[in-house]
């Protein structure tokens, strides 16, 4: 790694310990530590579904420049606890080092690695810290080793842990850094330093990301039931809720199935709406989501995706549920599914999903997964892809037809409270005037306009990434992906033997079928890429273009793909 | 005022589903005369069963919700919007039976929206089957050798369960129900109205609560909840009609 551009080396250092450590906050931190200084990140935090004890680990890697995805490879691993050095011994590199609390030195000395003590605990409680606090002494030591000054580091230290205890956490920091330098561990050849940025970016998740694209495209209400891996939507606006300055609410409904019909009552009265879930909350959704179908109510529905199949692996991810979230809802609708990849297209998607459900008056969803909802990135929320738009007012002339039949299938829209407008919402199928029937010829008439709906969206599609190209557009070797393996994806394309042309594809209903045709037509070798079992999107690829992948990678143990054994997988296919 | 609508009425007829919506008509009507709310603040609700089919006989704003979640969206359309009069047509398959998480939690956060519970102990739209609302011993279609469960006032559950207003009227009592409905809906809170209304195709009633009906003694204590409770609970070959219990309590729209 040292052979290449500077700007180009990404370090990785791990911090690991028990449930309710700290662990998940440290890294937070160390990401923060390294944002100040120029550095971009990428953090994943990997838990078991507990609250004490049990393996928690931050995984950071950083470089100048834009990583997309951790790598397993360490640099340098802090360790609270024993366990943490046992289970990560194999993602040492040869030259990593590893900071451990003395107190499980004896355990872990003869293990083989570069371990160096460091009495986190002790020096804790001796400025009457609290115990979580312990990992800053670990900063502080890595910090000497990326041969930052201590001048810096204290500077560092103090404004990200302003307010939560700057000093203590500064002093903390010190002790580490002084230890490290007395016992003269050997530094980074290229070591850290500050890079000048113009743009400002901040570390954040696809699930914060998600929050605020709903914040900027209108959302009044967020209705929610607590399901990892989606609950931080709902802890983040229900802080935003406290703030009076605020307009968004935020519920916790009794269940998902009120969740969504508490929504669609919300937006009935003319508020926008928000839902968020995991991807089993949303199986409980399903016949709400056909509600809004028929009803033609406005609603935009976070799923985040999480091993399955039933309560599965709760904590680890999946890309399992892409065909499953494509036909959710019994009967047939169109439906706006978006995948984001990263932080920045959740936060776009998002606010595209809510003012697209309102333009056109469905649902639609915006579609992650657990490596998404809580890794954080480098990130610079942008509002230029951002699509607003209005919902079709009513003119208040004649009788009010709630289910209007238009040019574009798209009703004006009134809510209860207008004056001489009886606004029927109704989940029976019904005529223009919301009433109940069976007549074949208006069942026929309302699923003509409701289709004709999706073909207007169709339109648009130019307006949107449906799909992006990534590294070397005139190779005739294709990797096709979606959702989260985009970071590792991108990461491991700078390891590859040859140039390769990436594809990935954003917009999975509707299908924007001649812009992906276009991008795959002349490939000679397409390699698809999924965190499933069945190549999920490779089969809608199939249905859509006819157009079938020559080779798959599939990873389903419930664990993210990694950028290194990934570049290994693909130049195997690639020789 | 002209609430009613072109939709061809396809209750059974003589069923007393009718007398709710005539009585629910002149409610209304009454209201708004008296300035209660305004005609478009009115929302009519309804969940999936015989009497979800309101909806399309009433000409006011209608939500027909999904069988069994009414009481959630009913929920949200006040939260939408809490200046709306929001009143809830449920059943005792769809509120008690398929929903019946949701009609708890919306009595105990006290959301502001009046409920009228069609009560008539069997899924009739089905053809007869039992409810949780149903005679122990009830024989339908899918309990042939008659239900096993033991039988439970509704009344009592929403007692149970902090209802602000909680009353007992009987269908064929249009004038009764009228006056009952006009309370509810001039209640602030979650008002809760359970209307015995006889299916007189799968479970005809009519006979024995023809002679068993009686109103509530007017100097009823209706501000004591353990009077209500004992009430409810009694037994007694009367059917006691009336406001068991009203009071006030911050609603779930103005807390949250």
């Amino acid at each position: 790694m040292t052979t290449e551009k500077k700007s180009q080396i990404i370090r990785t250092i791990g911090i690991g310990g028990a449930a309710g450590d700290g662990v998940r906050e440290a890294g937070l931190h160390l990401a923060e530590i390294f944002n100040r200084l120029g550095y971009q990140s990428y953090l994943s935090f990997s838990y078991p579904s507990l609250i004490r004890g049990g393996h928690n680990f931050s995984r950071l890697s950083i470089s100048a420049e834009k990583v997309f995805g951790d790598y397993s490879e360490l640099d340098v691993l802090v360790a609270v606890n024993s366990e943490t050095v046992k289970l990560h011994l194999n993602e040492l590199k040869e030259d990593a080092l590893v900071f451990v609390e003395q107190s499980y030195l004896n355990e872990v000395k003869d293990l083989g690695a570069k371990i160096i003590a460091f009495p986190m605990t002790d020096l804790a409680k001796e400025i009457n810290a609290r115990v979580v606090a312990r990992t800053t002494v670990g900063l502080g030591a890595l910090a000497y080793v990326a041969g930052l000054s201590a001048e810096k580091t204290q500077e560092t230290i103090l404004s990200v842990f302003q307010d939560i205890g700057g000093e203590m956490n500064a002093k903390l920091a010190e002790k580490g850094f002084q230890l490290a330098k007395e016992a003269n561990i050997s530094k980074w050849a290229e070591g850290l330093t500050e890079i000048a940025r113009n743009e400002k970016m901040e570390i954040i998740d696809s699930n914060k990301a998600i929050a605020k694209g709903f914040l900027t495209a209108g959302a009044e209400f967020y209705i929610a039931y607590p399901m990892t891996p989606s609950t931080s939507i709902l802890h983040f606006l229900a802080k935003e809720d406290l703030n009076p300055k605020n307009k968004i609410k935020t519920i916790q409904a009794e269940d998902e199935i009120s969740a969504i019909n508490m929504a669609l009552g919300v937006a009935y009265s003319g508020k926008r709406t928000a839902v968020g879930t995991a991807t089993g909350g949303f199986a409980l959704m399903q016949e709400a989501f056909s509600f809004a179908g028929v009803s033609e109510t406005p609603v935009a529905i976070a799923v985040s995706q999480r091993q399955g199949p039933a309560t599965g692996v709760p904590t680890n991810t999946s890309q399992a549920d892409l065909q499953f979230v494509l036909h959710s809802g019994h009967g047939e609708f169109p439906r706006v599914v978006i995948a984001p990849g990263d932080a920045e297209e959740s936060y776009e998607a998002s606010a595209n999903a809510l003012h697209l459900a309102w333009k056109y008056q469905i649902p639609t969803i915006v579609l992650v997964d657990k490596q998404l909802s809580e890794s954080s990135q480098s990130s610079i929320l942008d509002n230029a892809k951002i699509v607003p738009s209005e919902s079709k007012a009513w003119n208040h002339a004649g009788e009010y037809n709630r289910y209007q039949f238009t040019e574009d299938g798209v009703s004006p829209l009134a809510t209860p409270g207008t004056e001489n407008a009886n606004v029927k919402l109704t989940s029976y199928e019904h005529d223009e005037y919301g009433i109940a029937t069976d007549d074949t010829d208006m069942v026929k008439k309302m699923n003509d306009k409701r289709f004709l709906k999706g073909e207007m969206l169709k339109k648009e599609f130019s307006l949107y990434d449906t799909v992006k190209v990534y590294g070397d557009e005139s190779s005739d070797t294709v990797i096709l992906f979606w959702g989260s393996p985009k970071g590792a994806i991108l990461e491991a394309a700078k390891h590859l033997k040859k140039p390769v042309k990436l594809v990935q594809i954003l917009w999975m209903a509707p299908f924007d079928t001649d812009r992906v045709s276009k991008e795959l037509v002349e490939a000679t070798k397409i390699i698809s890429i999924e965190g499933n079992h069945d190549s999920q999107l490779s089969a809608l690829l199939r249905e859509k273009t006819g157009i079938i992948p020559d080779h798959h990678i599939n990873r389903y143990d419930s664990k993210p793909f990694d950028p290194m054994e990934l570049a290994k997988e693909i130049n195997e296919i690639l020789s | 005022m002209e609430l009613a609508t072109k939709s061809k009425i396809t209750w059974c007829p003589g069923c007393p589903n009718s007398a709710i919506l005539v009585a629910y008509r002149k409610a209304v009507t009454e209201l708004i005369t008296e300035g209660k709310f305004k005609l478009e603040e009115l929302v009519s609700s309804a969940g999936i069963g015989c009497h979800g089919k309101i909806t399309d006989y009433v000409n006011t704003n209608t939500f027909e919700a999904l069988h069994g979640r009414v009481i959630s969206s009913a929920t949200g359309i006040k939260l939408g919007n809490p200046k709306l009069e929001v009143v809830v047509f449920t059943g005792d398959g769809d509120s008690f039976s398929e929903g019946f998480s949701h009609l708890g939690h919306a009595a105990k956060r006290n959301v502001g929206i009046t409920v009228f519970l069609h009560n008539n102990q069997t899924f009739a739209l089905t053809t007869g089957q039992a409810t949780f609302l149903s005679p122990t011993g009830f024989k339908g279609p899918s309990t042939p050798g008659g239900d096993t469960d033991e039988p439970i006032s509704p009344l009592l559950i929403m007692l149970a369960l902090g209802a602000t207003f909680v009353a007992r009227t009987y269908a064929l009592d249009i004038e009764g129900t009228k006056r009952i409905m006009k309370d509810a809906m001039n209640h602030k809170g979650f008002a809760f109205v359970e209307i015995i209304q006889p299916c007189i195709t799968f479970f005809d009633t009519r006979d024995h609560y023809k002679d068993t009906i009686e109103w509530l003694p007017k100097d009823f204590p209706r501000t004591d909840l353990v009077a209500a409770i004992a009430k409810v609970r009694e037994v007694s070959e009367k059917t006691p009609v009336g406001i068991f219990y009203q009071t006030q309590k911050p609603t779930f729209e103005e807390l949250v």
